[in-house]
C-alpha cells in the first residue's frame, strides 16, 4: 500500500531522461502508486512526456512563474507539501536532485538515502560509499518517509506507451525570495549528451592542451560518441566542468567507454565502473586504469587516435 | 561581516586504498591516515581568503565527532582559522543530525556565512549543507566554484550538469564547495606551532542536539563486484577488431 512520488528533472521545458530512470527504480519497490511531480513555469511538454512512462499512475503539475528555474529553496517547500501523503519521495542523483532533495528531506524532518544503486527490500537499499570502493546496504526504520536520490547509471529508462492522467495541483508552500537565478553558462553541443550517450570517448591529462582535445572531439564525432574528461583535464582548463567524469563529476554507464591519457585514479573509476566495455589507451603500462579496462593498449594517444579515426 | 563558520569532517584520507572489513561491518580505519575532508579544506581556504580580503573578522572552524577530531581542527587553525569548536560525540553522526547540531551552533555564533564541503568522501552523501540551510530557513548555494560577496548578498557560480550556473543569495547563507573553488594553502611548521595557542572549545553534543538517533541504519558493507579481467592488445588493428567483435562499432 505504498505511494511513491518521483520529482521530475527538466532541461528547460523538456523532460530529462533521469526522471524515467527514477520511475524504474520506483517500480523495483512494491508500490500501489507511482506519481511524477513536475515543477515549472510551463509544465505541458514535460507532463506529456512523463505521462508516457510505463508505471506512472499520475503526473502532477505545479505550474507557476516562480518555478521557471530549478532553485532548490523555491522547489523544496513545494515538494515537501506535495509529498505529505507519500511513503517515498525519489529524485535523480544529478546536480538538480542532489541540490533539492536533501533540502526537501530536511523540511520533511527525515534523512535521505543518496545514490540508490539497488533495492534490497521495501526499506533497504544499496549505495556506493568511499568513491564506490564499498557498497553499503542501508535500512530506513519504520514509521518515517523515505527520501532518496537514484543513481541514474544503475537504472535503465522505463518503457513508454503509457497514458497517465495529468493533474494540476497547488501545494501550499511559502516561496522564499532570498535566492535568485542569474544565469547559466552552457556549451550547447550537437554531440550526444555525456550522461545518456551509448559511446563515450574521454581524455585526461595526457591530452596536454585544449587544442589537442580537438583530436578527441574528432574521433568522437566519427563514431557518434559523447565526450568526457578526467578531473585533471578540467582542472588544467582543457575542457569545461560539465565534461568531468568521476566521483565528484558525472557517473556514467555507456556501452563503450574509451579513455585516452587517463591514469585511472580511484575517483575517476567510480564514474565509469558500470560501463559495458572500458578501453584504455595510455603510454604508461603501469597506469591503474589498465587494472579495470576490458581492453588495454599501451601506446601514444597522439598516434593511436588518428589511426583509430582512420580505421573506424 | 563578522563571522564565517566553516563546518568540517574528519575522514579517511583520499589517498588511502579502502578495504572492507572481512566481517562486513565497515571499512578498515585502524592505523589508517585520517584527514580533513578535501572539500572542507577548500571551505576553510575560502573563508580565510574572505577574511584576508578584509571582508570578515573571524573564521571559526567546527566539527562533530570524537576527541580525535581535534587533530583536524588544529590543522584548520594552523591554516589560519581564529578558533575552533569540537562538538563531541562517540557515535556516528548522519547528515540530518549534523545539520541540526550545526544549526544550534549557528544560533549561538550568528555567522553571516556558513561554508561546508559539498560531500564527505567517506559516505559521499552530499546532504549536510542543504539540510542545514533548510532547517535554518536560509539560502543554499551548492557546488560552488566561485563566490563573490556584495554587501548583504553573495553571487555564487555553481558547477552543474549543464555547465556553470550563477545564483544570487541574501546573507546569511550556506555555501557548499566544489573542487575548483580554490586550492587550499599548505600548512607551515610555524603556523602549526602558533595554532596550539588558538582557542579550541569542546561542547558535548547533548548540549546542542537532543534527538540523536540515526535516520538511516547502515547494515552491511561489501566490496564492489569486480570486473572480469581484461585483455591487452598490441596494435590499433587489434583494438578495432576487438571492438567490432563486440559489436561496439560499425
Amino acid at each position: 500500500m505504498s505511494k511513491i512520488l518521483v520529482i521530475a528533472e527538466l532541461d528547460g521545458h523538456a523532460l530529462n531522461p533521469s526522471t524515467s530512470k527514477c520511475v524504474t527504480c520506483a517500480t523495483a519497490l512494491d508500490a500501489t502508486e507511482i506519481n511524477v511531480l513536475i515543477l515549472s513555469d510551463q509544465c505541458g511538454e514535460a507532463a506529456a512526456a512523463a505521462a508516457q512512462i510505463a508505471g506512472v499512475g499520475k503526473v502532477l503539475t505545479v505550474e507557476a512563474a516562480h518555478n521557471a528555474q530549478p532553485l532548490a529553496a523555491v522547489l523544496a517547500p513545494q515538494i515537501a507539501a506535495a509529498a505529505a501523503d507519500y511513503d517515498y519521495v525519489f529524485g535523480p542523483s544529478t546536480t538538480f536532485g542532489k541540490d533539492v532533495m536533501p533540502r526537501a528531506a530536511a523540511l520533511l524532518g527525515v534523512g535521505q538515502v543518496s545514490d540508490i544503486m539497488a533495492v534490497s527490500g521495501p526499506r533497504s537499499f544499496q549505495r556506493p560509499v568511499y568513491a564506490g570502493n564499498a557498497i553499503l546496504t542501508v535500512e530506513v526504520p519504520e514509521g518515517r518517509k523515505i527520501v532518496a536520490t537514484v543513481r541514474t547509471a544503475s537504472w535503465k529508462e522505463a518503457a513508454g506507451g503509457n497514458s497517465a492522467a495529468i493533474e494540476a495541483i497547488e501545494p501550499a508552500a511559502d516561496i522564499p525570495s532570498h535566492t535568485r537565478y542569474v544565469g547559466l553558462e552552457s556549451h550547447a553541443s550537437e554531440r550526444p549528451d555525456l550522461q545518456a550517450a551509448k559511446k563515450v570517448i574521454s581524455g585526461g591529462r595526457g591530452v596536454g592542451s585544449a587544442e589537442n582535445f580537438e583530436l578527441v572531439f574528432k574521433l568522437a564525432d566519427k563514431i557518434g560518441a559523447g565526450v568526457g574528461a578526467s578531473r585533471a583535464a578540467v582542472d588544467a582548463g582543457y575542457v569545461p566542468n560539465d565534461m568531468q567524469v568521476g566521483q565528484t563529476g558525472k557517473i556514467i554507464a555507456p556501452d563503450l567507454y574509451m579513455a585516452f591519457g587517463i591514469s585511472g585514479a580511484i575517483q575517476h573509476l567510480t564514474g565509469i565502473k558500470d560501463a559495458g566495455t572500458i578501453v584504455a589507451i595510455n603510454k604508461d603500462p603501469e597506469a591503474p586504469i589498465f587494472e579495470i579496462a576490458d581492453i588495454g593498449l599501451v601506446g601514444d594517444l597522439f598516434e593511436v587516435i588518428p589511426e583509430l579515426e582512420a580505421k573506424l | 561581516m563578522n563571522k564565517i563558520l566553516v563546518c568540517i569532517k574528519r575522514v579517511v584520507d583520499y589517498n588511502v586504498r579502502i578495504r572492507v572489513k572481512p566481517d562486513n561491518t565497515g571499512v578498515v580505519t585502524d592505523g589508517v591516515k585520517m584527514s580533513i575532508n578535501p572539500f572542507d579544506e577548500i571551505a576553510i581556504e575560502e573563508a580565510l581568503r574572505i577574511r584576508e580580503a578584509g571582508n570578515a573578522a573571524e573564521v571559526i572552524v567546527a566539527t562533530i565527532g570524537s576527541s580525535d577530531c581535534q587533530q583536524q581542527l588544529r590543522t584548520g587553525l594552523a591554516m589560519g582559522a581564529d578558533r575552533a569548536t569540537l562538538i563531541e560525540t562517540a557515535d556516528e553522526v548522519d547528515p540530518l543530525l549534523a545539520a541540526r547540531t550545526f544549526l544550534a551552533l549557528i544560533e549561538k555564533e550568528q555567522p553571516e556565512l556558513v561554508i561546508l564541503g559539498k560531500q564527505a568522501i567517506d559516505d559521499d552523501c552530499n546532504q549536510t549543507g542543504q539540510m542545514l540551510a533548510a532547517l535554518w530557513g536560509r539560502p543554499q548555494a551548492t557546488f560552488a566554484s566561485k563566490l563573490e560577496l556584495d554587501g548583504d548578498k553573495a553571487r555564487v557560480t555553481r558547477e552543474v550538469d549543464a555547465g556553470l550556473e550563477t545564483i544570487e543569495v541574501d546573507l546569511p547563507a550556506v555555501v557548499t564547495t566544489d573542487l575548483r573553488l580554490n586550492e587550499p594553502r599548505y600548512v607551515k611548521l610555524p603556523d602549526i606551532m602558533k595554532a596550539k595557542k588558538k582557542p579550541l572549545e569542546t561542547i558535548a553534543i547533548g548540549e546542542l542536539a537532543q534527538d540523536i538517533a540515526p535516520q538511516v541504519n547502515a547494515v552491511n558493507w561489501s566490496a564492489p563486484a569486480g570486473r572480469t579481467k581484461g585483455v591487452q592488445v598490441n596494435s590499433v588493428d587489434e583494438l578495432v577488431a576487438a571492438l567490432k567483435e563486440k559489436g561496439l562499432v560499425g
